[in-house]
């Protein structure tokens, strides 16, 4: 039942392999460069496991002891989990002990696999989702580590690889988009996070960003709602 | 900041992080069921994220000369329509990364 589950998994943590061994082994390279001996990349990769926070930790680290702050600016950075929680809810029901892993290790790819991905009928559903998970935080555990013991030997060979992740969330965008013809809630997505762009630039804009989605989707909640039901879904 | 300070900022971005994961199922535990405003931000979050998810990977791009925005669009058209045509995920982001990976190298180099 594991085996199968792990064959079922795999395939679809391809993409996100090649971006975390590269993402990963970039954190590690500037970890490095901070100062830091590849341990602090190995730990915080395995235990914090979310990566933009793990480049803010670096920073972090290196400015005056306040972990209060920390801890507030992590909430921030990281709200977009509770999106993916609630979205989760359903899936991760009778998972078993499984579950405290599969939220522990709930990052952005992982959410985008198991949150859209149907496996097979004879393939069981909690154990393909801790797969994709694990499969994911060892690929980053990995990068972390190798990059934090490679230290400055940056490869430049692979500039651009990175693009995967941008490639892996518009395919599962439009995957969306393909899916039903209620297109609203993609554009409220797209447009609220543009908006939000322009207004509070590249370093604040996630916040308000998710503030804005949360109150555009619960503002045209009796139209979605009356929408769905009579396209019979 | 010495290592105890260090290890201890650490632990406190953990447990951020593990907060923001762990509170929708301590809010709404599985014998309950969520409100229904919940459970519909649920079904129309996902898209919604995604969208945000994408202009997150773009949020840095430049469209200045020599910029990373046009390959970047470039290469996001090029994986939309190959992912039209073929409806295969893998070969979609595989495409579209060698397409953006060209580009930098080729056109428009920095």
């Amino acid at each position: 039942m594991k085996l199968k589950a792990l064959k079922a998994a795999f395939p679809l943590t391809i993409p996100i392999l090649t971006g975390f061994l590269f993402l990963g082994f970039a954190y590690g390279v500037y970890m490095d460069s901070q100062g830091f001996s590849f341990i602090y990349p190995m730990l915080m990769s395995l235990l914090i496991f979310a990566g933009s926070m793990e480049f803010v930790t670096a920073n972090l680290l290196t400015v005056s002891f306040s972990p209060l702050s920390a801890f507030l600016l992590t909430l921030l950075v990281n709200a977009r989990h509770l999106f993916y929680g609630i979205s989760m809810l359903e899936r991760y029901k009778n998972t078993g002990k499984k579950k405290w892993y599969l939220i522990y290790g709930m990052c952005d790819e992982s959410f985008s696999i198991n949150v859209s991905a149907d496996p097979p009928a004879d393939v069981d559903r909690g154990w393909f989702m801790f797969f994709v998970n694990l499969l994911n935080h060892a690929y980053w555990v990995i990068g972390a580590t190798a990059g934090g013991i490679a230290g400055n030997l940056i490869p430049f060979e692979i500039q651009g690889l990175d693009f995967v992740l941008t490639a892996l969330f518009v395919v599962i965008f439009l995957d969306y988009w393909l899916k039903t013809k209620q297109h609203l809630p993609a554009l409220i997505g797209l447009a609220a996070s543009a908006v939000s762009l322009l207004l509070f630039g590249a370093d604040g804009f996630m916040v308000p960003a998710m503030v804005l989605i949360v109150f555009g989707l619960t503002a045209l909640r009796t139209r979605l709602s009356a929408e769905k039901e009579g396209a019979g879904a | 900041m010495t290592t105890l300070e260090q290890m201890i900022t650490i632990a406190a971005v953990i447990l951020g992080t593990a907060a923001t994961r762990f509170l929708p199922f301590i809010l709404f535990p599985a014998r309950r069921t969520p409100p229904r405003l919940v459970t519909y931000l649920g079904q129309v979050l996902p898209p919604a994220v995604f969208g945000l998810l994408v202009v997150y990977c773009l949020k840095d791009v430049s469209f200045s000369p020599g910029g990373n925005g046009l390959p970047a669009l470039i290469a996001i058209a090029a994986t939309v329509l190959l992912h039209l045509w073929k409806r295969n995920i893998l070969l979609s982001i595989a495409a579209g990364t060698a397409v953006y990976m060209l580009l930098i190298r080729t056109v428009f180099i920095a």
